[in-house]
């Protein structure tokens, strides 16, 4: 023992030398917890009456996670957890910031409801094909996204998100599920590998992934490195990945095909993760870029919100109606980005926490709606309001949440981006925002009356098939708990905008979420 | 050494992008391979192709006595390789059973998801 302390490096320099405080786990509780579950459900994939009780704890253990994490973070800032005692950069980083925990805990109420839906809606055969734990791991992905302070550990977990949500896409195998899943499949693949030449060149440019680090180096590469390409080749795999116009083809493609508790999962989650990838690296890492890309995000946007609406207009199966709002709905973030300022960028983290809730629960209304109909198309559906009250004024709120009109969640974000344009000095875009509200307002209020108002000619209630009973119940049981909290962001929105404020604040000035990795790096 | 790794990351990138614009599943799938080795090599270009010495210290020393190889890129590249190996094989299955069940491996040919006479919703009540 004496020779090996003679031989003994000061180890201080370079690794940990003290445990991680126990709260401090907290940070990879969000990506631990479903992982762990997600194992477990895999071995005992035959006896699928495990699955749902097993996933529903897993998902309100995360959710609690999320939740406790949230607060610390308001509280204390950005807090970061850095892996396999290697100090940073060396070893990989977790940093939690308000943006990252935001989205997580939002995600993973909507993956939670989505998962109470499933109860009822998929059945032994999707179980054993892993239905569960495929979504787990898929929300595993997803907050190791939303948490990571590492690029290549981004793009780490944009691929276990994009795999395991190839396997939800294809349960059941259905002929237009293939066709949906190849194409789904082989864009995204080429859209993350883009994301990989970016990191790789980024690598070769600053000699470190860790974001932290790259933010604090960016200032002196600038005059000499090529950090203008760089941005622009993250801005194009990003955009490919939240589904903006030009490179939004894959969605409408396949959005439609899946169970639709899987497609209510993908519309609410997955487009806003190219959003927030967009968020953290255009305009916490690159921002001078981000400013010189501006206008031709702001193209991007203006064209993704208008023409992904219309869209929507030339539609009659209503789950390709709302692949081309959840579109839309990416192009209003967009803008957000483009506009840059700490208002705009609140205004986007705004509208991507009302995106999903509004857009999972739209696609969760089109499977009730199927339940009671029958079908998913606006030519065979009418005469609902006469049966279903209750799901008329859900759907109703519905269209005015997404259409972005009071008392539903649209309104605020909309009202924050309008501001926020016209104070950039940008009115067209503006315009854009307030069009695309309109255009919106026709296309889902079409459906509306067309489905729910034009009369099937009878006059007694119809009765719903006696299976889709226990559906039906668990569709309204998740309805109404996703209406909660969009009421909420609609009466009540300052909640909301504090926490998107504070979010927007460490991305506009990043110096807690540096200080949070590197400590001796800031002075207080 | 970095310059003609360079020319070969072009040459990889331009045939993989020449492959994958055609309509053919199978061709763009071909493409989509090439495409992962040259984001690999390009990983490894980016780490600097500095020395064969494998970036170990000797006992006695505290830091390595000459220059050694950097050790990320080529754990950076494994992982993708890991990633894009399995990927790649769910997509020939897919690919496979979609050749099997539609019957075709033209990309212009598969219509079953959008089918080109989906009728526009009704104008009226």
């Amino acid at each position: 023992m004496a020779a090996d302390t003679e031989k003994a490096a000061d180890l201080s320099q370079a690794m940990i030398t003290e445990p991680v405080a126990l709260a401090d786990w907290l940070i990879v509780a969000p990506v631990a917890i479903p992982l762990v579950f997600a194992a477990f459900l895999l071995t005992v994939r035959h006896r699928t009456w495990l699955h749902a009780g097993v996933a529903l704890v897993a998902f309100a253990l995360t959710l609690a996670a999320n939740a406790g994490l949230l607060a610390r973070v308001l509280a204390e800032g950005p807090l970061a957890m850095t892996m396999g005692r290697w100090l940073p950069p060396f070893g990989i980083s977790f940093v939690a910031d308000p943006l990252g925990v935001a989205l997580s805990l939002v995600g993973v109420l909507v993956a939670a409801v989505c998962a109470v839906f499933a109860v009822a809606d998929i059945g032994t055969t999707g179980r054993r094909y892993g239905f569960y734990p495929f979504m787990l791991l898929m929300m595993a992905g997803v907050s190791g996204a939303f948490l990571t302070g590492d690029l290549f550990n981004l793009y780490v977990w944009f691929e276990v998100f994009l795999i395991a949500s190839f396997g939800l896409l294809v349960l059941g195998c259905e002929h237009r599920q293939l066709d949906g899943a190849l194409k789904y499949a082989i864009l995204n693949l080429v859209g993350t590998t883009l994301f990989l030449t970016a990191t790789a060149l980024l690598y070769g440019t600053f000699g470190t992934l860790n974001m932290a680090d790259v933010q604090s180096k960016a200032a002196e590469l600038r005059d000499t490195a090529p950090l203008a390409t760089l941005a622009t080749l993250f801005l194009f795999a990003f955009a490919m990945k939240a589904a903006a116009f030009p490179l939004n083809f894959w969605l409408p493609a396949s959005y439609h095909t899946p169970r639709i508790v899987v497609a209510a999962l993908f519309g609410g989650i997955l487009t806003k993760i190219g959003v927030y990838a967009l968020l953290r690296v255009l305009v916490m890492l690159f921002e001078p870029e981000r400013a010189l890309l501006s206008d031709v995000i702001a193209w991007v946007a203006a064209a993704t919100m208008v023409l992904g609406i219309m869209g929507a207009l030339a539609q009659s199966d209503m789950r390709r109606v709302l692949g081309f709002v959840v579109i839309s709905g990416v192009g209003i973030m967009l803008a957000g980005i483009a506009l840059g300022t700490e208002a705009g960028l609140a205004g986007a983290i705004v509208y991507a926490v009302h995106s999903m809730l509004a857009m999972t629960a739209l696609y969760l209304l089109a499977g009730v709606m199927n339940g009671v109909g029958g079908s998913y198309s606006v030519e065979t559906l009418k005469g609902l309001y006469r049966g279903h009250p209750l799901l008329t004024a859900f759907a109703l709120l519905l269209v005015l949440a997404a259409a972005g009109l009071p008392p539903a969640s649209g309104l605020w974000p909309k009202v924050m981006l309008v501001q926020a344009s016209l104070a950039a000095g940008a009115p067209w875009l503006a315009f854009a925002i307030l069009a695309t509200g309109i255009l919106t307002t026709l296309a889902l209020g079409r459906v509306f009356a067309l489905t729910f108002w034009r009369s099937d000619g009878g006059d007694t209630a119809p009765a719903a098939p006696a299976e889709a009973a226990p559906v039906l119940r668990l569709g309204y049981a998740s309805l109404a708990a996703l209406m909660l909290p969009i009421l909420a962001l609609g009466l009540y929105p300052e909640p909301f905008i504090n926490v998107a404020e504070a979010a927007a604040a460490v991305l506009v000035d990043p110096t807690g979420y540096v200080g949070a990795v590197f400590p001796e790096r800031v002075q207080p | 050494m970095e310059t003609v790794l360079s020319v070969l990351v072009g040459l990889f990138f331009a045939a993989a992008i020449y492959l994958m614009l055609s309509k053919h599943i199978i061709r763009i799938m071909l493409g989509v391979v090439l495409f992962g080795n040259a984001v690999n090599l390009t990983l490894f270009t980016a780490g600097r192709v500095v020395s064969e010495v494998p970036p170990i210290i000797p006992e006695a020393l505290p830091v390595p006595p000459e220059l050694t190889a950097n050790p990320l890129p080529q754990a950076l590249i494994l992982t993708a390789i890991v990633i894009a190996f399995s990927i790649f094989a769910f997509l020939m299955v897919l690919t496979f059973r979609a050749y099997q069940e539609l019957g075709t491996d033209d990309a212009e040919g598969m219509r079953v998801a959008e089918p080109k006479d989906d009728a526009m919703p009704p104008l009226g009540y």
